[in-house]
């Protein structure tokens, strides 16, 4: 009796340790499948052009060269794009932080008349295909003279986020009430309420948005595509197709180009990752 | 006792002034997000609806013409049509994919495994990663004679096809670029629907002897229907927004095979300067978007469990 209860055990151990091992395996496959393609980005990148062209191809640069990344440097202004990415989105991301977390706290905790009303118009412009608005948007921005400037990438998404005040809303109604009650009765006015108890609770979620909004500019090519076509306004993706249209299969210069244009959003996603997986399934949307 | 009453009447004083002064006072919060959100978005859409009706090329002045341009569209263009097509085949590529592969890890990774944080890593880079660096580095791995691609198929004998100028496998090609890329994102979608699934379940299941596959497929999918449901909905949408990879991997090319809906209408608004005609193709595409979205709403009373 007692024998077939440690047989019985024994082998749920065994089962398990097999389904386990088979799960690594798989995981294993897939994840070197879903990375492979930035090993060969990163390998490439430190060969010479000669050696990109062998066949068969080599795993690793057999004489590692930084010759891709100082041609790439040499070649385009890339410090100037660098600068043009990180100004973008840093002034439309702080923005979008502070519209849209007033108006979250608006919608979660004031009460005024069409509340609900604005927040479902709020909410229906995240339908809207940004085809649909890019081309009158354009010829606005074409007539007060801000094309080639950086203003169209800035200020929509300092002003327009629908995305970000329904992550925060969302976040808010997880919120204690107490506390900013409390306040309220101390004769705080809404104001300070939001300044002083809201936000500084509102923070994981900001830095959620944050993450989101930080990418999504970062990463972001058909806005600054549309808009700008001087060289000195390019942002880092700008400059990067850039130098595809000159160089279109010199691939170690490219393959560097790509690598350039991807560290810093890898930086951020390392050091903030949490956040970024509860950005995702707080909302099901992407930024 | 007189602490309390004064704590009340303080309350009500609160109160009424919320009444009074404050019953407004949200508007100031909201201003800034509803003037963003009226003059970028509401008003472009209003003058887009306007545009559609006129021919304009940004130069002379615009000439209204009424519905000739969707008329011109439709019987007209046959590269709109081409376009469509494409957009839907880009789309027919991707579900099937999308739907399947980020389930798999999912299901994978939901066990208390070892490492589970390195292997989601794994996924999420080709998400943060931006399509100018995917595009140039699969146009690289699809290189017909020095692609990574073709020199892995070698492998088994099989002689790959030149991808991405070849008229068929060009469009296939960059589809599953973009399953690639969606891949971390479904997958975290899945992960979330897996933990709304109550434990009781599986085991009310397993004391009733069924087997892990039979729970799999019985309960865990079943359950999962309203994540696919979405997967499916935003994966279609997706492809009617494509522009940067298209731009970078193919530029529409070969011969069309890979013009989709926005790379077209990019092209007639920026590369014709027809503002009107474009304008009339992105009304089209919000139509689109809309009957896609209703038809699958409808279609999912029928497989989606809730």
């Amino acid at each position: 009796m007692r024998a077939a209860r440690v047989d019985r055990v024994a082998s749920r151990r065994q089962q398990e340790l097999v389904a386990n091992t088979v799960t690594h395996i798989l995981l294993i496959v897939l994840g070197l499948a879903a990375l492979a393609p930035f090993w060969w980005m990163i390998s490439t990148s430190f060969k010479t052009e000669f050696e990109a062209f062998q066949i068969p191809p080599t795993w690793l640069p057999l004489e590692p060269t930084l010759e891709a990344y100082g041609d790439l440097f040499l070649d385009q202004p890339f410090g100037i794009f660098f600068y043009n990415s990180v100004k973008i989105a840093v002034l439309g991301v702080g923005g979008q932080l502070i519209t849209s977390s007033l108006a979250a706290f608006a919608f979660a905790r004031l009460d005024f008349p069409g509340k609900n009303v604005l927040f479902i118009i709020v909410l229906s412009t995240m339908m809207v295909p940004y085809a649909v608005t890019v081309i009158p948007l354009y010829i606005v921005m074409h007539r007060i003279g801000w094309v080639n400037t950086h203003l169209p990438l800035i200020v929509p998404a300092m002003l327009s986020s629908a995305y970000g005040t329904f992550l925060l809303r969302q976040f808010m109604f997880s919120l204690p009430v107490e506390l900013e009650d409390a306040a309220r009765i101390d004769g705080c006015s809404s104001f300070g309420i939001y300044r002083r108890i809201a936000l500084p609770l509102m923070k994981p979620a900001l830095a959620t948005l944050g993450v989101f909004s930080f990418m999504a500019s970062w990463n972001n090519f058909f806005g600054p595509f549309i808009f700008l076509d001087r060289k000195y306004l390019f942002t880092v993706q700008l400059g990067v197709a850039l130098v595809q249209r000159q160089w279109y299969t010199s691939w170690p210069r490219l393959m560097a180009g790509s690598v350039v244009v991807t560290l810093p959003v890898l930086l951020v996603f390392l050091l903030l990752q949490r956040y970024f997986v509860r950005g995702i399934s707080l909302t099901g949307i992407k930024g | 006792m007189a602490q309390t009453q004064a704590l009340t009447r303080l309350v009500a004083k609160t109160k009424a002034n919320n009444i009074r002064w404050h019953r407004y006072e949200g508007y100031l919060f909201v201003a800034p997000l509803i003037i963003g959100i009226v003059a970028f978005i509401f008003l472009p859409i209003a003058a887009s609806l306007y545009m559609s009706f006129n021919k304009w090329d940004m130069v002379s002045p615009p000439e209204l013409v009424g519905l000739k341009n969707y008329a011109r569209l439709v019987s007209r263009d046959r590269l709109f049509w081409k376009v469509l097509g494409n957009t839907f085949r880009y789309a027919g590529w991707i579900i099937v994919p999308s739907v399947i592969f980020p389930l798999i890890l999912a299901a994978l990774l939901d066990r208390p495994i070892r490492m589970r944080y390195l292997y989601r890593l794994a996924f999420f880079l080709p998400l943060v990663t931006s399509v100018v660096a995917v595009g140039l580095m699969f146009r690289w791995l699809y290189d017909g004679e020095f692609g990574f691609i073709n020199y892995v198929l070698s492998w088994v004998r099989i002689d790959g096809p030149n991808w991405l100028i070849d008229p068929f496998w060009a469009m296939p090609a960059v589809a599953m670029v973009t399953v690639w890329q969606g891949l971390g994102y479904n997958m975290v979608l899945y992960l979330a629907g897996l933990q709304g699934i109550p434990d009781h379940l599986h085991e009310a299941a397993t004391i009733d002897g069924a087997g892990p596959f039979n729970r799999f497929f019985r309960i865990t999918i079943p359950l999962l229907t309203p994540t696919m449901f979405f997967i499916l909905v935003m994966s279609v949408i997706g492809t009617f927004q494509t522009f940067g990879l298209i731009y970078v991997m193919t530029q529409g090319g070969p011969i069309n095979s890979t013009n989709v809906y926005i790379y077209y209408l990019w092209q007639m608004a920026f590369g014709s300067s027809k503002m009107g005609y474009a304008s009339a193709m992105a009304w089209i595409l919000a139509l689109v978007i809309f009957t896609i979205t209703m038809i699958q709403v409808r279609l999912a009373r029928l497989w989606v469990h809730y």
